[in-house]
């Protein structure tokens, strides 16, 4: 495929008067992992926002797989190939571990209402398939043993894959995930490091990712874009990205004459 | 046993909050060794402490077939010896059932707020009536303005006139659901409580098609015990077949969290809409099926207070609950004529009580608080009946009861 897998052109997000995020242009090229850091405020959050259609962006176009998805309703882009996750976890936190994950299958859903009621039908080997696509994913994430808790009664960090389970379930090409470390310790940060690595060849996922932690970011990115007060400052490899001057004073203010 | 469930819970603890612990305790070495220990405590315990959940579908489908031969055998028992006031509360406790079960599909599976239940009761028994009266009878009912022509000569037989009933109400529900849940909010419940006032003025006022305030009478009553409790159970058995699907996964995810629905490609208008029409169509049914039991319907009978009473089984059953919904039908319908003990005169011990007119609705309502006050969450909270369940709460029980004889 020659054409564009992910790219935003110009995209821009205003409340009010306020630019929350200007001119933001992002290009993720397949099976990437690209990161998407800035200072708190900067805008990332409205960017994944903006992407998924929970927003409506105000100017600018997003390309994805070559198709114009901009101003789409979330459930389409949805199922169009992009899962992501929330920077505040937003399970169901009322139904189960097996249930959140299937849940994010029902696109997938080839029985009617009438089958389900009945019974009859594609009902029993579709709800078997979801089923046993639920139970796999759980075991890639490690969360088998919580299959039938419910997923508000989970650990933190536990929620957290969860969430990414629940993500991957919608068979996605593109998984954004807001935040996934945030509040880990150093070594399930590591851990988690390993597992987005692990996704991503498996089930060959590109993956776009928000964080604060600079150790995790720079060591699982590929490529990295930096955006302040809604406007992108920098582009490029880890390695460029800790060296530019812009991205330092962002993060540590401007050095006085 | 008891001593095999200390040693249970003391290993979960172990496996929860102390690892290194755990791990040094029973010198286990290799990671695989640890997870096979800790799948197999867990295995245990979950035999004894949890909820069951092994998968016997065999057992429970017998449990459930003799049960409802049970019942099927009490009906008959009833229908053939019971008097009629008996009779009239297991009707009325069969269609209070499907109202409630169907009303906690909009209002607790799907966590929109509806409050329109008497609307499309008052529409189901409205069509199922025209339908089903002769024509000689409609002329005679018909006095202060003729009924309009195509009605008047129709003439279908009951089981049509349900469905037809069924359908004119999901119709109605559909209309409303198409600009409400458009937006997000609790939009739902005004228009749904504008829309149970419009269906009063209208059946008031459109004197040439539900004949005012004079109702309709007459009608033949062919609701008996079969048909409420044949109607009843398979619109139990259909709205628990419905939330077992994928379809009643995305209602609860709806409930739970939009916008995360949202981002995992359920369309939340659509699942709502559905909840609401097919509630709707069950509700219009039940109109049908109540008007050819009490044989004479009035605007007046489809009051708010209908949808109030409603309310009431659902949250005292515990909302979300189908299983919840049944037992608050049961409990409020029943209960409600028990209660009617209070409001007659009884002497005890030579004291002579006069009976307070309107006693009951003051129990009732105390006795409304004190759920409300001891538990919240109603009597299922949003658990659902299982034979296992059922099956561990009597060992429980019993355990008690050895312990303590």
């Amino acid at each position: 495929m020659s054409g564009v897998f992910f790219r935003t052109e110009r995209l821009t997000v205003s409340f009010g008067g306020l630019a929350a995020l200007s001119n933001l242009d992002l290009e993720i090229q397949e099976g990437e992992i690209v990161g998407l850091i800035g200072p708190n405020g900067a805008g990332k959050t409205t960017a994944f926002n903006a992407i998924t259609g929970i927003v409506k962006p105000s100017r600018g176009r997003i390309v994805f797989l070559d198709a114009d998805i901009t101003g789409w309703r979330t459930p389409r882009i949805a199922r169009s190939g992009i899962a992501r996750t929330f920077q505040n976890i937003r399970l169901y936190e009322d139904l189960t571990v097996t249930e959140n994950v299937m849940v994010a299958a029902h696109c997938s859903v080839r029985y009617s209402v009438v089958e389900a009621i009945s019974g009859l039908g594609r009902f029993r080997s579709d709800e078997r398939r979801i089923h046993e696509r639920a139970q796999f994913l759980l075991d890639l994430m490690g969360l088998t043993r919580f299959a039938r808790e419910k997923a508000g009664s989970l650990p933190y960090g536990s929620q957290r894959k969860l969430e990414i389970a629940r993500g991957l379930a919608l068979n996605p090409q593109l998984l954004l995930l807001d935040e996934p470390v945030a509040g880990m310790n150093p070594h399930e940060t590591m851990e988690f490091c390993e597992l987005v690595r692990t996704i991503r060849t498996e089930l060959g996922l590109t993956v776009g990712l928000i964080d604060h932690d600079m150790g995790f970011v720079m060591d699982v990115c590929h490529k990295i874009k930096v955006i302040d007060h809604g406007i992108p400052i920098a582009w490029g490899t880890p390695q460029e990205i800790q060296n530019d001057p812009k991205v330092i004073a962002a993060y540590l203010g401007e050095t006085s004459a | 046993m008891l001593g095999k469930s200390t040693f249970c819970g003391e290993a979960l603890f172990c496996t929860k909050v102390l690892p290194g612990h755990f791990r040094n305790a029973f010198c286990i070495t290799s990671e695989s060794e640890e997870r096979a220990y800790v799948a197999a405590v867990r295995g245990m315990s979950d035999t004894l402490q949890r909820n069951d959940t092994r998968i016997t579908p065999g057992r429970d489908r017998m449990l459930t077939c003799v049960s409802l031969a049970t019942f099927l055998c009490f009906l008959w028992y009833a229908d053939s010896y019971f008097g009629d006031y008996s009779i009239r509360i297991l009707n009325n406790i069969a269609i209070f059932t499907m109202l409630a079960v169907s009303y906690n599909l909009i209002n607790g599976v799907t966590g929109q707020f509806s409050l329109g239940p008497n609307a499309f009761l008052a529409i189901g028994a409205y069509t199922s009536s025209l339908l089903t009266l002769s024509p000689e009878e409609k002329l005679r009912t018909f006095i202060i303005e003729p009924l309009v022509w195509p009605i008047s000569e129709i003439s279908v037989s009951f089981p049509v006139s349900i469905v037809a009933a069924g359908v004119v109400a999901a119709l109605l529900a559909l209309l409303m659901a198409i600009p409400v849940f458009r937006v997000r909010g609790d939009y739902l419940a005004i228009v749904t409580l504008g829309f149970g006032e419009v269906i009063q003025v209208v059946a008031n006022n459109v004197v040439s098609v539900t004949n005012g305030p004079l109702g309709l009478k007459g009608l033949p009553p062919y609701t008996n015990l079969w048909w409420s409790w044949g109607v009843c159970l398979l619109t139990i058995l259909c709205v628990v077949r419905l939330v077992n699907s994928s379809y009643g996964r995305a209602m609860k995810a709806v409930r739970e969290d939009e916008t995360a629905a949202e981002a995992m490609a359920i369309n939340a208008f659509r699942t709502k809409t559905l909840a609401f029409t097919f509630s709707a169509f069950v509700q219009g049914a039940a109109g049908g099926l109540l008007a050819h039991l009490i044989t004479t319907i009035s605007p007046s009978l489809f009051t708010f207070m209908l949808t109030f009473n409603l309310l009431i089984m659902i949250v005292i059953g515990g909302l979300g609950s189908t299983t919840g919904a049944v037992i608050g039908a049961v409990l409020v319908t029943w209960g409600g004529e028990l209660l009617r003990a209070f409001e007659e005169p009884v002497t005890v011990f030579g004291y002579t009580y006069e009976g307070i007119p309107g006693m009951r609705m003051v129990i009732f309502s105390v006795l409304l608080v004190l759920v409300m006050l001891f538990a919240r969450s109603g009597i299922m909270g949003r658990h659902e009946f299982s034979w296992q369940a059922l099956i561990n709460r009597c060992h429980l029980i019993g355990n008690f009861l050895r312990r303590h004889s």
